[in-house]
């Protein structure tokens, strides 16, 4: 059983209805290489929640995934509006999303709360009028 | 309670996973907006909403919800059910809507998510 | 049975609307799609939401909710609770989950 594994996905903004299919994805691969079920949760959220930022705010992105023997790195970058203050987007439920978001099911605003609670450590920078990356990093 | 005995209690029909009927379930989580299931659901529970886009299944995969329960009469379109069926989760659905459904079950035994909290005791029931 | 009765047997926080808390409560409704608020709510429910931007207020007050009690420990913001306030529409909070104070709000509609 290979335990380290390396791979990219395209993410397009406004797909809503696509929205999960890589953090799924991304839940199967852990699985099958045996990262246990809590690390492989973690991972699975922190990526769900990226995924829907990327759809919801941004143009496109891209997830890569990074597995070697002792941590998962989960890099995230994005192109759009990027995130005017960082500090205000990381409290819980606060969300710039509008009623149509909502309405989806989406916007609680507990975003990139999620995905810090969900990380060992977490790197997040953005530029406004280019876009935000993350680095979320789960220790195995 | 089994979701047999859920889908009873809630006159609910079984949309997806007939088979599974007698799974245990003792936790419960209800929302509408999916990142609050991120936050705070446990796996094992079953997921209470009022939400039929495909998000609902996927969510609970991520979370190992062990069911999912569709209220206020709603029934989820094709490519939510194709998708449940893809991934093994059972499907319901009520006519009641989301207050009562809650209420019924929590009347009879089921209860919320616990909380972990840090310190000696890692879980405390809220 | 009226707001002041849910306050002090849930333990709630009430953010805004200490005065009226006599308002009448006869049913409840949980639910954070507010299309799916304003089409099944009624008169006299307490609204148990997650949703804690200034859009709900126009929702209770439309449809005549008795309060709204957000889950989770979730603050509003300034301009909910002063929405609120202008409106006379009892905002409260519980640190509970939406499926926890829904089942017990229940058990007291229907003791």
């Amino acid at each position: 059983m290979t335990q380290a594994c390396e791979c990219s996905f395209s993410v397009e903004g406004e797909k809503f209805a696509e929205a999960g299919k890589v953090s799924v994805e991304v839940k199967k691969m852990l699985k099958k290489i045996g990262i246990p079920d809590d690390v492989r949760r973690r991972a699975a959220i922190a990526t769900y929640e990226s995924e829907v930022n990327i759809i919801s705010y941004a143009i496109e992105g891209t997830v890569k995934l990074e597995v070697t023997r002792d941590r998962i790195l989960i890099d995230i970058r994005d192109t759009g509006p990027g995130i005017s203050n960082i500090e205000q987007a990381m409290e819980q439920g606060y969300s710039t999303a509008n009623d149509r978001i909502r309405e989806m099911g989406f916007g609680a605003g507990m975003g990139l709360f999620n995905i810090k609670n969900c990380s060992d450590t977490f790197e997040i920078s953005s530029e406004e009028g280019k876009g935000t990356h993350l680095k979320i990093l789960i220790n195995r | 309670m089994t979701l047999r005995e859920i889908a009873d209690l809630l006159d609910a029909r079984i949309l997806v996973g007939g088979d599974h009927l007698d799974i245990e379930v003792k936790t419960a989580f209800s929302a509408d907006l999916m990142s609050d299931v991120l936050a705070f659901a446990k796996p094992g529970s079953i997921m209470i909403t009022g939400l039929t886009n495909p998000q609902i299944v996927r969510i609970a995969s991520i979370v190992d919800n062990s069911a999912i329960l569709v209220v206020r009469g709603k029934i989820p379109p094709e490519e939510t059910l194709t998708l449940a069926e893809e991934l093994d989760i059972p499907v319901l659905s009520t006519r009641y809507i989301l207050f009562e459904t809650s209420g019924r079950l929590y009347a009879n035994g089921i209860v919320g998510c616990v909380r972990k909290i840090e310190g000696p005791e890692s879980v405390i029931p809220l | 049975m009226d707001v002041a009765f849910l306050v002090e047997k849930l333990g709630l926080t009430v953010r805004c609307g200490e005065d009226r808390l006599d308002r009448e409560v006869s049913g409840g409704c949980a639910g954070d799609l507010l299309s799916n608020v304003m089409a099944g709510s009624r008169s006299g429910d307490v609204w148990v939401t997650c949703q804690a931007h200034q859009n709900i207020v126009a929702v209770s007050v439309l449809k005549e909710h008795a309060c709204i009690i957000l889950t989770q420990g979730r603050q509003p913001d300034t301009d909910t609770i002063e929405r609120a306030s202008q409106e006379g529409i009892p905002l409260l909070v519980t640190e509970l989950s939406g499926f926890e104070i829904a089942g017990r709000i229940y058990g007291l509609l229907h003791p």
